[in-house]
């Protein structure tokens, strides 16, 4: 895919603006921001967990390549990146790359952002020892060929961290007509219902695409405190998972 | 595109330290190491000469320490650097006192024999904390102390601060903590604005030494001018005191010669310790209300009386101050955990969150105590001591009190729990 060669300070001045947008924690992508600690809690502790790396100490994923699918802005790619790991950011988004890089500098970071697809990066034979892929898998079209790049994508004993949402009653009240038309979190259309997935179908898919499923988490929006939390027991809408490639 | 390409156009941002702290009084310190110990760097930028702060000699100055702040002061490890040089408090009796008259019938009584936690309070001087504070910064790595500097400038971009030091030497960091007292410059710079206003008292703050033994109970008297507090220190026949008269009165008082001063205090004191003679130097702090409209702006985060100044009361201050310093010090080595940018919005926006509603209730809570308290209606005053005897009879009532003094109520930070960050 197209990479760019020059710089042109009129167009990084209008990224500039974008990338603002996307870190404004109260602006446009308030509900990843709202997410996000939440996610970083697991994604961190579950790297940790298999990895044996120790979170109080400096830059504890310092020589782990990891792969952001679906990067955006980079709310996950930067938190990574600031923890040590060599970290690849990848969106289909072409608009999303020179915003996220722009920010990266920004903040003193070095990623490596790309525009391009797992299953591209898979047939070129990138590897990795984390793929991140959060809320992807309810927007692709074909999530067991997805799954299966993502497989690919890992070095034997990687580890997978895919969140989604599930599909029931209570889901489609939250994150439809709650999130999209009460709220006014996300733009009306930005989930279709019916490609949402039960977390024992998401495993069904993980196991086919060749990886072990070893941990699933729900997220929970807690309105009192207005944050999320990780939950054991309620995977009702929101839902994180693990699995590790044989 | 690699994204160092970008840096001739884009600010980016190298950062001299993680954290960047704008006084050194006693929550910057106690910050800072919070900090240090969890792997961040941070410098704290201090007005005062180190030698001059090292170097003190008894001045009376002390601290009522709540429980929870003892146990942040154990948590960062300086607590063995002053134990040997703190009273604890034993018992507290508050009474509602007439001048020459003593105590009345119903006071307030609280026995440390009641909670499980031990002694209500640690009294420390001063000079001792801040000897220990500055002894542990210079062993802390990844803590550096400016001296005798101060920030007369500062500016913000979308990643992290810059200030100027009027030695002229500029400092880069992701987060900028004013933790520079009530006439903070770091919120003044950062456009925080605030609401406050005067009591018409001065405390007359000054150390006794007393003929008995004070067996570790603190006292305090609530004057029609204002609470006189008497705060027992180590050695059992030395106490601190702090005293509030109205503003042209307090004056008045600090001019007297010290014989002249004991005096006016001797019949408000009473004779319940002896004998007292004057054993420490003759300090005077107006009394104010100053409360920050924000805790927090762009890059920067305000901590201890730069976010709440509060009327004196109940020893609340330092100890105020000190749950901040718990809050933000959890919130920003969480966040930097989790890989976030420490000095983002969000970031910031939790220890807001956490913070504000708890010191805006208490410093308000202090001031309408302070009101209720100094005044001579005799109808208020019936039913205060009513209200006081009916909070003595009522055991659990009580220890809801001292738990909320000792600051072990509310959703407490891992320090002020003793547990590391």
């Amino acid at each position: 895919m197209e990479s760019q060669t020059t710089v042109d300070p009129a167009e990084v001045a209008k990224f500039e603006a974008m990338a603002a947008e996307w870190w404004d924690p109260n602006g446009k992508f308030k509900p990843l921001h709202m997410l996000n600690p939440c996610r970083l809690d697991y994604i961190t502790s579950q790297i940790a967990a298999e990895f044996d790396r120790d979170l109080t100490k400096p830059l504890p994923f310092k020589g782990l390549r990891l792969l952001d699918i679906g990067c955006g802005g980079g709310l996950l790619a930067e938190p990574m990146a600031r923890l040590g790991a060599d970290v690849v950011g990848a969106d289909a988004a072409a608009r999303n790359i020179p915003v996220a890089q722009v920010h990266a500098a920004q903040s003193g970071l070095t990623i490596d952002y790309r525009h391009t697809t797992a299953e591209a990066m898979a047939a070129a034979g990138e590897q990795f020892d984390v793929v991140l892929n959060m809320e992807v898998v309810e927007h692709v079209s074909d999530p067991l060929a997805y799954l299966t790049a993502c497989q690919h994508l890992l070095v034997p004993g990687g580890l997978m961290i895919c969140s989604t949402l599930n599909r029931n009653t209570k889901s489609f009240l939250m994150a439809i007509i709650g999130a999209e038309h009460v709220m006014r979190w996300l733009p009306k259309g930005t989930h279709d219902w019916k490609k949402f997935i039960t977390p024992d179908e998401l495993c069904d898919l993980i196991r086919k695409a060749g990886l072990d499923p070893v941990d699933r988490k729900g997220m929970v929006f807690n309105p009192v405190t207005w944050s999320w939390s990780l939950s054991s027991r309620d995977l009702s809408v929101n839902y994180v998972t693990s699995s590790l490639k044989r | 595109m690699d994204n160092s390409d970008l840096c001739p156009i884009v600010a980016c941002m190298t950062y001299d330290s993680d954290i960047l702290i704008a006084g050194g009084g006693l929550n910057g310190p106690a910050l800072a190491l919070a900090l240090a110990q969890s792997g961040l760097s941070v410098t704290v930028v201090d007005a005062r000469p180190a030698p001059a702060r090292a170097e003190a000699g008894f001045d009376g100055r002390s601290y009522a320490l709540a429980i929870a702040s003892k146990r942040l002061l154990s948590a960062i490890g300086l607590w063995p650097a002053v134990a040997g040089q703190v009273q604890p408090i034993l018992q507290i009796k508050a009474s509602d006192g007439l001048a020459g008259r003593g105590a009345a019938p119903f006071f307030l009584h609280f026995d440390s024999a009641e909670i499980e936690e031990g002694p209500m309070g640690f009294m420390l001087e001063d000079r001792h904390l801040y000897r220990a504070f500055l002894q542990a910064m210079d062993a802390a790595p990844g803590l550096t102390l400016l001296s005798g500097e101060t920030v007369v400038a500062q500016e913000v971009t979308p990643s992290g601060a810059t200030v100027t030091l009027a030695s002229g030497k500029t400092l880069t960091a992701r987060l900028l903590v004013g933790c520079d007292g009530r006439g903070s410059g770091t919120a003044l710079r950062a456009g925080i604005t605030r609401v406050g206003w005067g009591y018409g008292q001065t405390a007359l703050v000054t150390a006794i030494r007393h003929e008995k033994d004070h067996h570790g109970i603190a006292q305090q008297f609530f004057m029609p001018a204002g609470p006189l507090a008497i705060l027992p220190l180590p050695g059992g026949h030395h106490s601190s005191i702090v005293w509030s008269e109205t503003d042209s009165a307090a004056a008045a008082i600090q001019a007297l010669s010290d014989a002249e001063y004991l005096e006016v205090l001797r019949p408000r004191f009473g004779d319940f310790l002896g004998e007292i003679t004057l054993a420490g130097a003759r300090f005077t702090y107006p009394l104010s209300l100053s409360l920050a409209q924000s805790f927090i702006a762009p890059r920067v985060a305000l901590v201890g009386d730069a976010a709440h100044g509060v009327h004196p009361i109940a020893g609340q201050g330092l100890n105020l101050g000190l749950r901040d310093v718990a809050a933000l010090a959890e919130v920003l080595v969480d966040a930097s955990r989790r890989g976030e940018d420490i000095g983002a919005a969000d970031v910031l926006e939790r220890y807001q969150r956490w913070r504000r509603f708890d010191s805006t209730t208490l410093a308000l809570g202090m001031d309408s105590v302070n009101r209720l308290f100094s005044n001579d209606n005799p109808a208020l005053r019936l039913a205060r001591d009513f209200g006081m005897g009916a909070i003595n009879a009522l055991p659990r009532l009580r220890r809801g009190f001292m738990r909320q003094a000792a600051g072990l109520s509310g959703d407490l930070p891992r320090l002020l729990s003793g547990q590391p960050l």
